[in-house]
């Protein structure tokens, strides 16, 4: 284990050498730049063995990663924003194939209006790609998720490829103090990768094949049900990868300080770590707040808010994006699972194209979501620190 | 927590101050830090900000910084386009790389509310000892001792381990001179 005081680029990419992928393929885009250069400086020290293929554009990127992944090699990729959805194509044809590839989404604001900075609009536009959607909180984050990400994708019940979501900016390009385990530990946690579902000339087979109505909805089905095993593979990979390093992350959700609260917002990425800090700050005013961060968007843990019923009072949702006449993607998610609970709700829009979400507008979500609950309600979906 | 702000031009170095002394606390004191630049595009002589938050806490807030115990001027032109004494804490120290006496400064650039004031001709020590104008690594080693932010062997050690050989030497000695300084009641 080696202290380091690293961007979360920087450390995703420590994250991505301990990993041993064959393959890095990939095309740079603010501000998931400084995560493929780094990996370009491993490979160039010679701390890295992975083939580095340049390609011209993010299409090229994941196709090329298609490719590796369907020869059975393990393979990475990153990438952001208009990247992602020049990308997205590729995204069904890796998932529907089951094909187990990990990349990190830098999240980034989607143009028009062109915008190089952070929100989640790029990452919630994949919703229904297949893919398996993480969101990490810091850069350690970050690092221990890629490697926990090939467990969980390669693991044979699985077998659907993972994205890591890093908020842009605030996480990409902030640094911090990081733990760098030893590769001997990651190497017992992650084995190399063994699958059949490769191009064999022992074994020939067609991959990617085209499926006709009479078996296409099967295809489907067998993706949804190796959701269900994700789920479980999420949790038991974080444990382990706990047990290993001292290091977890709760799995698919964290609580933080609900046991009595009676507000509780659920939130996800780098603005989880800033509503830490006001839980807090109003826990000791005697405020009975508290915190719900989803790690995993994709499965969605369905079944932990189906169950909360009325634990909680008031239910705000942070959302660093928004489905345009509709509400916050992330809130119609906890809302529909939340289905029949007497909690009131409540969305706040925050944080869109790189605006900061200052600790004031994380207790204003607070005040707002009591409010709420007292019939004092504001409106359901509300726009956070505004000029109009 | 302290929070310390850094204003430069880019090119200047502002962030890579915010950096060694991220590096020089969490890594050599025990600490926990955060540094982060001015996010967005880097352009060479525009404003630019850096800063450093150190902890004996694990950081998780991810907000921006918005009051400051310490600020580092590195450019003093700055000052007429930038409200650079912005956020300062009533007892906050702010750092001004200038000529001027702290008399001066502080009329100049009206920081009548600035309590600790501390002035110094960084621009001189680079000169002098590193043959050229780059001062980010003399203005971290006079805040390091008029703000207390960090030890001065933490910021050498940081120095050895994040700068190339080449500059290692030169810039410890600067640093050294500017602490110094600091130490020795450059303070207006």
């Amino acid at each position: 284990m080696a202290k380091a005081f690293l961007s979360g680029n920087e450390a995703a990419a420590h994250g991505v050498r301990l990993s041993r992928p064959k393959v890095v393929s990939a095309y740079p885009i603010t501000p998931q730049t400084t995560l493929v250069e780094k990996l370009a400086d491993f490979k160039a020290a010679g701390e890295a063995d992975f083939k580095y293929i340049m390609v011209e554009s993010e299409h090229s990127a994941m196709a090329a990663a298609l490719g590796v992944s369907m020869m059975g090699a393990r393979v990475f990729t990153a990438t952001s924003s208009q990247g992602l959805l020049y990308m997205c194509e590729m995204l069904h044809y890796v998932s529907g194939a089951r094909h187990p590839i990990v990349m990190v989404d830098a999240n980034r604001a989607t143009a028009a209006p062109w915008n190089i900075y952070g929100d989640q609009r790029d990452a919630y536009a994949m919703r229904d790609s297949g893919w398996i959607m993480l969101f990490v909180e810091s850069g350690q984050e970050a690092l221990d998720t890629v490697i926990q990400a090939y467990r969980i994708a390669e693991d044979p019940s699985v077998m659907i490829p993972v994205m890591v979501n890093l908020d842009g900016f605030t996480l990409t390009h902030t640094y911090d103090l990081v733990d760098i385990p030893d590769q001997a530990l990651v190497d017992r946690y992650l084995p190399p990768l063994h699958t059949t579902n490769k191009l064999d000339m022992k074994d020939p087979k067609t991959l990617c094949m085209t499926v006709g109505p009479d078996y296409h909805a099967e295809g489907r089905l067998l993706q949804q049900k190796a959701f269900d095993d994700a789920e479980k593979m999420i949790i038991q990979a974080d444990r382990e990868y706990a047990a290993l390093t001292g290091r977890g992350y709760h799995g698919m959700l964290e609580e933080y300080r609900c046991e009595d609260a009676e507000l509780a917002l659920v939130a996800t990425g780098s603005v989880s770590g800033t509503a830490r800090v006001v839980v807090d700050m109003l826990r000791a005013q005697g405020r009975r707040v508290g915190l719900i961060k989803i790690r995993s968007f994709r499965p969605f843990p369905k079944a932990y808010f189906a169950g909360l019923g009325g634990r909680f009072k008031g239910v705000g949702v942070v959302d660093r994006s928004i489905s345009f006449g509709y509400e916050g993607t992330l809130y119609t998610e906890v809302r529909a699972a939340m289905y029949g609970s007497p909690a009131k709700m409540q969305n706040y829009i925050v944080g869109l194209g790189g605006r900061d979400i200052p600790k004031e507008v994380v207790v204003q979500m607070y005040d707002e979501l009591e409010k709420t609950v007292n019939g004092n309600s504001s409106g359901e979906m509300r726009f956070l620190g505004m000029r109009w | 927590m302290l929070e310390v702000r850094w204003h430069g031009r880019g090119g200047n170095g502002a962030f890579t101050a915010a950096k060694l002394l991220g590096h020089a606390v969490s890594i050599h004191e025990g600490k926990y830090a955060q540094a982060f630049p001015s996010f967005g595009p880097e352009r060479r002589g525009a404003p630019v900000l850096a800063f450093t938050r150190i902890s004996g806490e694990p950081i998780t807030d991810h907000s921006q910084v918005y009051s400051c115990d310490c600020i580092v001027v590195l450019d003093e032109t700055l000052c007429d386009v930038v409200d650079v004494a912005g956020g300062l804490k009533e007892d906050g120290v702010l750092l001004l790389n200038t000529q001027l006496s702290g008399e001066a400064a502080r009329k100049r650039y009206q920081f009548e509310n600035v309590k600790n004031l501390v002035v110094l001709d960084a621009t001189k020590i680079a000169l002098d000892v590193l043959g050229s104008a780059i001062v980010n690594t003399v203005m971290l080693g006079a805040a390091a001792k008029a703000a207390g932010l960090v030890s001065l062997d933490s910021v050498e050690r940081a120095v050895d381990e994040m700068m190339s050989p080449a500059l290692r030497e030169k810039n410890k000695r600067a640093i050294e001179m500017a602490y110094g300084m600091a130490e020795g009641g450059a303070q207006a």
